[in-house]
């Protein structure tokens, strides 16, 4: 018979607040096989777990029923409690009395029977429980970095420098990402490639860092420690060991005016190039859309004036297999352009740019040297109006949230627009000033006092083109709705942050969660922030949301000291929820008939075949085995098979049954 | 007359699902009473049994929800419970029970909101169709319960 002790949680008043707490503890404890039932105002403190391993020695507990919040939240904290007690700790169920009852109904006597509805329940599933033992599985100590921006590039060089070995992996042909765009960072003005490009080359010298740049993640396969990769290395058309980099094939080739995607369409490039001159690795590649040879099947200038003969024309892409530990995810994120705006031209004004745009107008690497010339004409203008929010918190546009980046850059640009062009005029039109952070308030307080930028509070409705200006038509919210009206030469929108593309295949091969913006999901908000729901798979930067530089950074480093910790021990400890094949004495050694009917539904191919012989060595019978170094738990194999021969460990079909049964063994309304 | 209050039990994935739901509480979304859920790794885990189990002991409806198709954590459990599903559907239409009983959904863990509709239209629906009774039917023609309970 078991005995189960009860502990119902007042979570202070989130519980108790809505649920009779005392009268579930109560009701609970004349339940068949309770022995013990209480509730107390904090169940997950240093007091309530005391209370619960107390109970466990004091009542010889076989079960225990937390009824308190999420599983999600708490269920490892209170296993623990049990296996310090010396109970194991898979015989511990929480009931989710919280984020599924207290938390979603008002206070009535319904609210109160769904709770101990739920209690019950978890009391026939403890009852059902049996006792596990972690599962130990080795793991592979080689760390892969998913984009090769700041983030990835940090997170990198953290794990390196622990000793392991990563692979850096970025879709583009140089690492970098968008920090290499930009001209001067927030709230220093120091050069972003100054300080950018030094990391970029330790990270391609380090010896624990291998680098694949222009190569996609292909497929995931496997679990935590022991990860299958697939990375399609994509061809550059070019011997890389030949290839130094000197750049003369991309000065002769005679495509010149491809429209360059690092300089966001404001310079060109020609088909065969390096995206930008610190590129890393500093090895061309050849653009098969606009490259005559592909196009036309003449020409071959590259491969003429290549003084190493390192052209490639026949090259195909490379599908490499690595077998990886842990995953960090630092994809990093994309901005609206101009044409998702109707009301500002919707693109067709060549002067209305993007934040990413005016970062390489004022880039001295940049189309311009770093002058601040507009897009149609070349003039410098005299009048540019900012607009922040363009997009962001916008729920009309399907953006409600806050990019965060975009007050801080705003008044960079405008600062940056007043130290190039002395006699201009900057204007920026904004909802609300966000400058969280360290120098942050003071750097935008700097821009209205000592660069004399305009602020005006309030949106843009429209912009037009009228005699080669820009007129810009807004409202001045704290004059109450006044109109204001500019004649712009040029105007900034600071466009949203979106998420990169690609990142929802990139989440679905990873079987991590994102939201609805297509951003991936932490998993939790406030205590996991870099860890996703998916063991050995961490975030980095602004691929969870956006996020600036220093933020993206400390993320990453974040993240990387998760890597560390997971690669410090050989053996990893699993949960063993895992499927099991019954097994029972001779002759017929189990109910499994091994039809495999199972074997093609495992997405892990954990389920193998058992070979029964008898003492000469003859096959007698063939029978489903589960390896649990592979299985995950996921118990598709359960419900498939025919003769109900597998389970679930931790959820079986006893367990799951009388759960079922015994929630609905009362009226419940 | 006092209204139909049905019974609804939900059979809910993990990782996406349960992890909505959470996020229903945690967003103070308010929803019926009338829905328990039961929390199982996978969709794909779900056994026909369990579902006739829930009818056979009083439930008036039962809805099974997971993640979005491509977006389960275990890669096709979903769809496995899918296929399942479309089989079982098939099932009860032959024994002569109403399909619409069961509201098969898919709830993501960002969609605390959604949770909160799919209980409410559920309740709203299963209480239109009315109490289930046709087990206890067979039960008193002679078809003992200890058989389907194996």
């Amino acid at each position: 018979m078991s005995r189960i002790g009860v502990f119902v949680c007042h979570c202070g008043e989130n519980i108790s607040a809505t649920v009779d707490v005392a009268k579930v503890a109560d009701d609970a404890s004349r339940l068949p096989g309770v022995v013990h039932s209480v509730d107390y105002k904090y169940m997950c403190s240093d007091p309530g777990q005391t209370l619960v391993k107390d109970a466990i020695k004091e009542h010889n507990l076989t079960g225990v029923v937390v009824a308190a919040c999420s599983p999600r939240m708490h269920e490892p904290t209170f296993r623990k409690a049990c296996a310090t007690a010396g109970l194991n700790p898979y015989l511990s169920e929480m009931a989710n009395v919280r984020e599924h009852c207290s938390w979603v109904h008002d206070k009535s006597e319904q609210t109160t029977q769904k709770a101990f509805d739920v209690v019950r329940a978890m009391i026939s599933k403890v009852s059902n429980n049996g006792a596990l033992e972690p599962i130990k599985v080795p793991v592979t100590k080689r760390a892969l970095v998913v984009g090769g921006g700041v983030a990835g590039i940090q997170a990198a060089l953290d794990i390196a420098n622990c000793g392991h070995q990563v692979v850096l992996v970025e879709r583009s042909p140089s690492i970098g990402g968008h920090m290499a765009q930009l001209s001067e960072t927030f709230p220093t003005l120091d050069c972003s490639q100054c300080i950018l490009t030094p990391r970029m080359v330790e990270v391609a010298q380090h010896p624990n860092i291998t680098l694949y740049t222009y190569s996609e993640i292909e497929s995931v396969d496997g679990f935590i420690g022991n990860f299958k990769v697939k990375i399609r290395k994509k061809a550059r058309n070019l011997d890389e060991e030949l290839c130094t980099g000197c750049g003369l094939c991309t000065t002769k080739c005679p495509q010149k005016k491809i429209p360059s995607e690092f300089e966001q369409g404001l310079g060109f490039r020609p088909a065969i190039y390096t995206p930008f001159p610190q590129a890393v690795p500093n090895k061309p590649i050849i653009d098969h859309d606009n490259c005559t040879y592909y196009k036309s099947g003449k020409c071959k200038i590259c491969e003429i004036v290549c003084p190493t003969k390192a052209i490639r024309f026949e090259q195909e892409d490379t599908i490499l297999d690595i077998e990886i530990g842990a995953i960090v995810l630092a994809t990093g994120f994309d901005i609206k352009r101009s044409d998702f705006f109707p009301e500002y031209g919707k693109g067709k004004y060549k002067d209305v740019i993007d934040g990413l745009q005016f970062e390489r107008l004022a880039s001295a690497s940049g189309p311009t040297q770093g002058m601040i010339r507009r897009p149609s004409d070349g003039q410098i203008p005299k009048k540019i109006v900012f607009i922040a929010c363009a997009g962001s918190r916008d729920p009309a546009k399907g953006i409600e949230y806050c990019s965060k980046i975009c007050c801080m850059y705003t008044a960079k640009h405008a600062m940056l627009y007043k130290h190039k062009v002395h006699d201009g005029e900057a204007h920026v039109f904004y909802m609300d000033i966000r400058a969280g952070g360290k120098m942050y308030e003071e750097f935008v307080r700097r821009a209205i006092v000592e660069d004399h930028v305009n602020y005006t509070r309030g949106r843009v409705s429209t912009i037009y083109e009228l005699d080669g200006k820009l007129i810009v038509k807004g409202a001045d919210t704290l004059l109450g709705a006044q109109a204001v009206e500019i004649e712009a030469d040029m105007v900034v929108l600071a466009t949203a942050g979106i998420a990169n593309e690609g990142s929802e295949e990139l989440a679905q091969k990873m079987h991590v969660s994102y939201d609805q913006h297509k951003f991936f999901a932490e998993a939790h908000p406030k205590l996991k922030p870099v860890e996703t729901n998916t063991g050995g798979i961490f975030l980095a930067g602004a691929c969870q949301t956006t996020r600036d530089i220093p933020d993206s950074v400390s993320m990453a480093s974040g993240a990387a000291v998760k890597v560390a910790a997971l690669f410090s021990s050989d053996l990893l400890t699993r949960e063993p929820i895992v499927a099991r094949v019954n097994r029972i004495p001779g002759p017929s050694h189990s109910t499994c008939v091994g039809c495999f009917l199972c074997q093609p539904v495992c997405p892990y191919q954990a389920i193998e075949r058992e070979e029964i012989k008898d003492r000469a060595g003859n096959v007698i019978k063939s029978l489903a085995r589960i390896n649990e170094g592979l299985c995950q738990g996921c118990g598709t194999c359960v419900a498939l098979c025919r003769s109900k021969s597998i389970d679930l460990l931790g959820y079986t079909d006893n367990q799951m049954h009388s759960e079922v049964l015994s929630v609905l063994e009362e009226a419940f309304v | 007359m006092e209204q139909f209050e049905p019974k609804l039990v939900a059979f809910v994935c993990n990782w996406c699902t349960y992890a909505g739901a959470d996020l229903t509480g945690t967003s103070r979304i308010k929803y019926a009473t009338n829905v328990r859920i039961i929390r199982f790794p996978c969709t794909g885990r779900i056994d026909f049994m369990l579902i006739s189990k829930a009818f056979a002991n009083g439930a008036d409806g039962v809805i099974v929800s997971g993640c979005h198709p491509n977006d389960c954590h275990y890669t096709s459990g979903n769809f496995h419970a899918r296929r399942r599903w479309m089989s079982y559907n098939a099932m009860l239409t032959f024994m002569g029970m109403d399909p619409e009983r069961i509201i098969f959904s898919w709830v993501s863990a960002a969609e605390g909101a959604k949770w909160a509709d799919i209980v409410n239209q559920s309740v709203d629906k299963i209480r239109k169709i009315g109490p289930f009774t046709e087990y206890q039917k067979l039960v008193q023609s002679g078809i003992e319960e200890e058989n389907f309970n194996g």
